[in-house]
């Protein structure tokens, strides 16, 4: 077992659960309060990605490469555009169908995943090949024992973990927090009681389109390759992880998000031709032992 | 209702379009979904070939019409195409598609309708046996692999290598598959056999368990996408030894996204970007000024390009554009173009030498040539 | 007998085949047409069965294409590896062919039991989960049996499937899945769908119910799968993913939630649509010489779902039928 479960190949697991953890966190907010499965997520952080990019090619020649100052815009740059993109979708695709089924915004979600890809991959300065994503901060190899450890894992996990909790709080704590949660349990009763429904929901976008554009950032500095679809994958994975920790559930995103980490990296190690049928039958399994998402809870039911 | 009314669109459109002073050439690839990127290269490799011979006359006195369709790297889709292009469009020739299941879902199609077609870069055997009508410009599975492995034997001196492909991607698993085959026979050994899932952009898993394999070389039969971010993991991860891959190596990105971890990389490929043949010359000279890039075109931009030139040289050797006189002429062919002098053997497969290509400095030096 | 009676639904679906019948043979649709033709009713299969699951048992499946998958696959071994006929051995290939489609669709059924079960726990977007998943496990596998060709497909299979099978299999599918919606196991299933407890507690025995739905719903689409892999001659591990799968989903939800019709449209419609814009794009290019290709297509398909939903909220067709879709009494339309 000693070339399956080891050191290094737990440090591989929480590489790839930490970029499924940002996703997922704004992820699972948006979906938590709006309950919309939103596949347009994993565009949002592609979009993210992209803005970095251009942040960095446009202010490098001002700020020294690897400087924290310009670190810190090219984060900037890609959370204005996931947050700004989720913020103009949200107007245009998805509250006109607020108070229909929520089936129709699902595929409304589908048609502006499919819009941001397209498009982007159309457009002759974008274009559909992969690009390389720049050095923003320099990358160093921290080696424990037998194992080594990237400084982006550091940062990657860094973060998920600060993200994790500052969004707890924000939910637990603040006004807009309250009323975020009074949206998610009735929305008619939270407009009876003066909430402002839709600039709720629109700050919910904002702050998960927000997330998940600095996601977009954090893979492109850790897998340095960007491109029109990159997001269909780790958008996939973020819903997957969002149900898995319990639907709306912050830290269950995040839980939700290592396990699927671990179980891929694992089951990849165990037997790599097999390796994705295996992450998923673990992931149904725990399903089917809690039905309801691992830090989920049992809600009655309504007859 | 709507179909009648799209019904309608297509007979006004058929009515059009008839009658033109052209010769009309069918254009498959993927330029929307993830495989993009590969089928953009490729169309443009088909147009910059299409646009010099139209510079020079056209064919058989015509100007060369064209018409390209997107298959979006999928087999229904692929299908749906070559019926268009063969029965709405009325195409003489096809040159198309990039990715073999793709292909192999339009050579049927195009075979039944008597159209010969080539296709620049789908690599399965299978491919070519479905008719004599259907072609390639690119090497096979076997040959890649074979090659890499006598590679990695006799001039690395690699006595034990481990694989890594996509096991989603019939491309770089027959690469492996046949490296594998390929190595043991000349008395090596593999060591680790990892597949990764399609799509991922973490290797370490697999590279992992490679590294504690300490193999002497690494087989990496992905494309330059994928193939940037494994060597840069494998480095993270301590491996110092050599990485070869196939010709999906081939792209001016590759040493973009993987730095200095793509040093000490071998890779077979149809041609170097630095020989001095004048095909080669040309081509990435013409390519760059008409797409106003820097980089140089990679291997499917080059087997676009050559897959149209070798179909428009047969029609003008046919001398007529007719489906049995231009597929004699294309076996007949004897053509030099930018991955070599082409000629086919009788299952229609090009006979070609491999370049080694290695990187060094971040750039494609040529290594040797190794004949199959 | 009431429910085997489809007099109005057969008088409409033999004057559509007739129609098209006459306008190939004449020549007036051409081999590309017919093409989309054939391709519209092997989704009008997938989507009319997805909606039996989603639309009217109110499940929610996002693996649709793993059972597509699974019949392709059989009765593609079935015709191509195990008895090796082609369409040229007359009759008794076209029997081994029938036979084989039917059974894909039986062991997709099969494998529609073993996903049903779980749904008997999960709800919404955690079956959707397990519904994934198991799409991708099916993707895994059949990537890893060398004998149907692993990421290389099964290649070679022959073309049997033409116009006629086709239609004739879409319109059983009709015929069954509207008949099993009006009998009283169509309102079991309905109930789960509009209240699941109040439907135990009513004496619905759900659990029967949604493994029957997902049992029904897989049985369709491995006969479509079979279709399409003797249609296309080969079967692929990635033909079936995920992305498959909400191609299907689209057209059951921008037909209408529940309405048959409304699938029926919807395929014949998202089909034409994404054809018709290579012409559109093509047009375009050359009366304006822009430098547009066919990478702006699906650009714009994108668009005119969103626009279609945005102005048909509940799809084209809502929860309403088509009146020869109906069974009895005509003014019952429309309240389900």
């Amino acid at each position: 077992m000693g070339s399956i479960v080891n050191t290094q190949q737990i440090i591989n697991g929480l590489q790839v659960g930490s970029i499924y953890a940002l996703i997922a966190l704004g992820y699972t907010m948006v979906y938590g309060i709006v309950r919309l499965i939103n596949f347009a997520h994993g565009d949002f952080f592609m979009l993210g990605a992209y803005a970095a990019y251009a942040a960095f090619y446009l202010f490098n020649t001002w700020f020294a490469k690897g400087s924290g100052i310009l670190a810190f815009i090219v984060l900037l740059a890609s959370m204005a555009a996931g947050g700004g993109v989720a913020l103009l979708s949200n107007r245009f695709a998805y509250k006109p169908l607020r108070y229909k089924p929520k089936l129709s915004s699902l595929i409304t979600a589908i048609g502006v995943s499919m819009f941001l890809e397209y498009f982007f991959s159309a457009l002759p300065a974008i274009g559909p090949s992969f690009r390389a994503f720049p050095t923003v901060l320099p990358k160093r190899q921290i080696p424990i024992g037998q194992a080594t450890i990237s400084n982006y894992v550091v940062i990657d996990l860094a973060v998920a973990a600060i993200l994790m909790i500052g969004l707890t709080l924000l939910v637990k704590k603040s006004s807009l927090g309250k009323a975020m949660r009074a949206v998610s349990q009735d929305k008619d009763a939270a407009r009876l009681m003066g909430i402002d429904v839709e600039k709720v929901i629109g700050w919910t976008f904002l702050i998960g389109g927000a997330f998940a554009g600095a996601a977009g950032l954090l893979s492109g500095m850790t897998y340095p390759r960007i491109f029109p679809y990159m997001g269909i994958q780790p958008g996939l994975k973020a819903f997957i992880a969002a149900v898995l920790g319990g639907i709306g559930n912050i830290p269950g995103a995040v839980l939700g998000a290592y396990i699927m980490g671990l179980a891929e990296t694992f089951a990849s190690a165990y037997n790599s031709l097999l390796g994705e049928g295996i992450a998923f039958a673990i992931l149904i399994v725990v399903l089917l032992v809690r039905p309801r998402g691992i830090l989920g809870e049992k809600i009655a039911d309504k007859i | 209702m709507r179909p009648y009314a799209f019904v309608a669109a297509l007979l006004v459109f058929v009515a059009l379009s008839a009658g033109a002073q052209e010769i009309k050439i069918g254009g498959i690839g993927p330029v929307t979904g993830e495989a993009a990127t590969f089928g953009v290269s490729t169309k443009n490799g088909m147009t910059l070939a299409v646009e010099e011979w139209n510079a020079k006359g056209g064919v058989l006195g015509k100007k060369i019409k064209l018409v390209f369709a997107d298959d979006k790297g999928d087999p229904a889709e692929g299908a749906t195409v070559y019926t268009k292009l063969i029965q709405q469009d009325k195409v003489v020739a096809l040159v198309g598609t990039v990715m073999s299941k793709v292909t192999l879902a339009g050579a049927p199609i195009a075979q039944a309708a008597k159209v010969p077609m080539i296709s620049p870069t789908s690599t399965n055997e299978k491919v070519t046996q479905v008719g004599d009508y259907i072609f390639r410009a690119c090497f096979i599975d076997p040959f890649q692999g074979t090659v890499g492995a006598k590679f990695a034997y006799n001039d690395l001196k690699a006595r034990t290598a481990a694989c890594i492909f996509d096991v989603g991607n019939d491309y770089t698993k027959g690469l492996s598959e046949n490296f594998q085959k390929a190595f043991l026979a000349l008395g090596g050994k593999v060591v680790a056999y990892e597949a990764h899932p399609t799509g991922t952009t973490d290797f370490k898993a697999q590279l992992t368990k490679i590294i504690q394999a300490k193999p002497d070389v690494i087989y990496c039969s992905d494309y330059y996408n994928d193939d940037a971010l494994i060597a840069t993991q494998a480095r993270e991860l301590g491996y110092t030894g050599p990485f070869v891959g196939g010709d999906g190596w081939d792209s001016a990105d590759l040493v973009k996204i993987g730095g200095a971890a793509v040093e000490n990389c071998f890779f077979t490929n149809h041609y170097a970007p630095d020989a001095t043949t004048p095909a080669v010359l040309t081509f990435v000279k013409n390519y760059k000024a008409r797409f106003k890039t820097s980089d140089a075109p990679d291997a499917l931009a080059a087997l676009g390009y050559d897959a149209m030139y070798i179909m428009l040289d047969a029609i003008k050797r046919a001398g007529k554009a007719d489906g049995v006189k231009i597929k004699e002429a294309l076996a007949k062919t004897d053509l030099a173009v930018v991955s070599g002098q082409v000629k086919f053997d009788a299952n229609r497969n090009p006979i070609k030498a491999a370049a080694i290509i290695e990187i060094k400095g971040g750039k494609q030096v040529y290594r040797t040539t190794v004949n199959p | 007998m009431k429910h085997f009676r489809t007099p109005k639904l057969s008088l409409y679906a033999l004057a559509f085949y007739a129609l098209i019948m006459a306008l190939s043979l004449t020549g007036l649709i051409n081999g590309y047409i017919q093409h989309i033709i054939n391709q519209s009713l092997i989704y009008v299969i997938l989507a009319v069965s997805l909606n039996l699951i989603n639309g009217i048992t109110g499940q929610f499946s996002l693996g649709h294409m793993g059972f597509a998958a699974v019949g392709a696959y059989v009765s593609g071994a079935i015709t191509t590896l195990v008895f090796k006929v082609s369409p040229e051995a007359g009759f008794a290939g076209y029997a081994v062919f029938v036979g084989g489609i039917v059974a894909g669709g039986l062991a997709a059924a099969l494998v529609g039991v073993l996903i049903g079960f779980p749904s008997l726990r999960l709800k919404g977007d955690y079956l959707a989960i397990v519904t994934l998943g198991f799409g991708e496990i099916i993707k895994t596998v059949l990537n890893n049996i060398p004998a149907v060709g692993g990421p290389r497909g099964l290649l070679g299979i022959p073309k049997f499937s033409n116009f006629s099978f086709i239609f004739a299999a879409a319109f059983l599918t009709l015929v069954v899945i509207r008949n099993l919606v009006e009998s009283s196991h169509g309102r079991a299933l309905v109930s789960i769908r509009e209240n699941e407890l109040a439907a135990e507690l009513a004496g619905v025995d759900t659990t029967r119910y949604k493994v029957l739905a997902f049992a029904v719903g897989a049985f369709f689409a491995g006969i479509a799968g079979g279709l399409f892999g003797h249609l296309l001659q080969i079967a692929h591990p990635t033909q079936y993913g995920f992305m498959g799968s909400v191609l299907v989903l689209i057209m059951v939800y921008t037909g209408g939630v529940g309405s048959l019709t409304g699938s029926v449209i919807a395929a014949f419609a998202l089909t034409f649509m994404s054809e018709g814009l290579r012409i559109v794009i093509d047009s375009l290019a050359e009366a304006t010489s822009l430098p547009i290709g066919g990478e702006w297509r699906m650009v714009i398909y994108a668009l005119l779902l969103v626009f279609i939903m945005l102005f048909r909220t509940e799809g084209l067709m809502g929860t309403k039928e088509a009146r020869f879709l109906v069974i009895g009494d005509p003014a019952k339309e429309g309240t389900r």
